[in-house]
């Protein structure tokens, strides 16, 4: 299947500094959720931000299947990134007001959105009113209001206590079965990686070179059960070493 | 309804102490002046400086009406300007390196300074209006300035993501965004007019021109009527805490909502 976008010897700098990205070549596949897996530093909010044009690379070519792609995308940020001043539902109207939507003609869609996320009963809230994981669902809700079919998400639920962090995987999970959209998601959580990817590139702390990639059967049931399974273990093992490895230690 | 009246239960119950002490440095003064026999015009009790108050009401009021006209235009132009220049600033880094150095060369040159000067090319009751602008001006340039420039850097990607257009960003995230400082800048700049107009005022006032309640301290103080002269500053002092009241207010009812400089806090 032709990817929707390709990366091929991407390099990225910021000034004289060593490159964050050293001709990084990538793929990602339609339907599928990419996890980019790395430690602190190895480029793979870099990764995020030159897919979504937030950041031009400093060499090599992005190709994209349909540049309207790139135009659509949604993104998820490390931090929620609401606007304090306005309520859930204008928050996640922000995308489509900016595309000149008004509030009326939008109302449908951002209604479809906060109900996808079960905010739909907090839409008069102030973000200071949410929790945390009530936070991130707003964000995730405003991503998905533009239809994005893809999603790129930096390290979403990394300020997550571990049970919330569960339950927004398990809702990310079922989104993407109701919605299809492909995801990039990246983290540095091996746990999350395993239970969320159908393929987890590993990138290295010191240039972001590909370590080592990791296929997920992506028709594994994904539940509980899949989290305490032999696959899972054995899953999280070979990534925690690849891991060990992209740090540069011995495994 | 019942959280208002809860709340303003609260407002009283914070206000009591402070009034409470007023009251008593009050009463303190009152009885000095009448155990020593001081004499009015060395230091009138607070009850001569009232009963000055309401004799003089008529001539005290229409000064203060003056004054305070003056400062009110002065800060309101004040507003319009700084929020004008800090946003063709915000819009262009070259106009904010140039207008800088002279916006801050302006802030820490003393008013008292330029007031006879203004004072030489303008009529009097536009030097006290140039005069309270000038030192209204600043804090209200400076405080949007920085409130324009200090966005988060993730909000402003995330209009980035979604390529909106210079205009957009501004209403819809730069804008708000500073309104935090914005306000506070107008609550400094509040008082700072009024203390400007005063200063040009007294200047104005020592040339023997002029109208404000200042000149009238000036004059009161020619003929040792000193009573009347503290009566003037009891009213120079109400106006102050009134305009920074209001703007406290204005700056409270407008970000309660989200901003936490306006949830729990009183100062």
């Amino acid at each position: 299947m032709k990817p929707l976008v390709s990366l091929r010897g991407v390099e990225k700098r910021f000034g004289s500094n060593p490159p964050v990205l050293r001709a990084l070549d990538l793929d990602v596949h339609p339907g599928e959720i990419l996890t980019l897996l790395g430690p602190s530093g190895c480029g793979k909010s870099t990764t995020l931000r030159l897919l979504a044009g937030l950041a031009a690379p400093s060499g090599g070519a992005i190709h994209w299947a349909d540049p309207a792609l790139q135009k659509g995308l949604g993104y998820v940020f490390q931090d929620p990134t609401l606007l304090p001043w306005r309520d859930v539902f204008s928050n996640v109207h922000l995308p489509l007001q900016l595309a000149g939507l008004s509030r009326e003609a939008a109302a449908p869609r951002v209604e479809e959105a906060l109900a996808l996320v079960g905010l739909l009963n907090f839409r008069q809230s102030l973000p200071r009113e949410l929790s945390g994981g009530m936070k991130m669902r707003c964000a995730i809700a405003r991503a998905l209001v533009t239809r994005p079919a893809l999603l790129l998400m930096d390290e979403p639920f990394a300020a997550l206590d571990e049970v919330t962090r569960f339950k927004l995987n398990d809702e990310l999970l079922a989104l993407k079965s109701t919605l299809g959209m492909t995801i990039v998601f990246v983290t540095h959580s091996v746990a999350e990686s395993v239970f969320l990817s159908h393929r987890i590139v590993v990138l290295a702390a010191d240039g972001g070179e590909i370590v080592e990639e990791i296929q997920v059967n992506p028709r594994a049931p994904r539940d509980a059960e899949y989290r305490l399974g032999p696959t899972f273990s054995d899953l999280s093992r070979h990534a925690s070493k690849a891991l060990l490895r992209a740090m540069g230690e011995k495994a | 309804m019942r959280v208002a009246i809860e709340k303003m239960r609260e407002a009283l119950v914070a206000a009591t102490p402070p009034l409470l002490a007023f009251a008593a440095f009050l009463a303190l003064w009152e009885w000095a002046v009448w155990q020593w026999g001081i004499p009015a015009y060395q230091l009138p009790a607070p009850s001569v400086i009232a009963r000055k108050l309401v004799d003089d009401r008529a001539l005290l009021f229409s000064s203060l009406l003056v004054t305070l006209s003056i400062t009110v235009q002065a800060f309101l132009i004040a507003t319009v300007c700084g929020v004008l220049l800090a946003l063709a600033m915000a819009q262009s880094k070259w106009l904010a390196r140039i207008v800088a150095p002279y916006a801050i060369i302006l802030q820490v040159t003393p008013i008292v300074a330029i007031a006879p000067l203004l004072l030489i090319y303008l009529a009097p009751q536009q030097a006290v209006l140039v005069c309270a602008f000038l030192v209204a001006f600043f804090p209200i340039l400076s405080n949007t300035a920085l409130g324009l420039a200090s966005v988060d850097h993730a909000l402003l990607d995330l209009f980035d993501l979604y390529r909106a257009s210079a205009w957009r960003r501004l209403i819809y995230l730069r804008a708000p965004a500073a309104l935090p400082q914005f306000l506070a800048g107008l609550r400094i700049a509040g008082g700072l007019a009024l203390i400007g107009a005063i200063v040009a005022e007294l200047a104005a006032g020592a040339a023997g021109q002029g109208s404000g309640l200042a000149f009238r301290i000036v004059e009161a103080g020619f003929r040792l009527d000193i009573p009347r002269m503290f009566a003037a500053l009891a009213l120079l002092s109400f106006s102050g805490v009134a305009i920074y009241g209001a703007l406290s207010l204005l700056s409270y009812l407008t970000l309660r909502r989200w901003h936490e400089s306006a949830r729990g806090r009183g100062f």
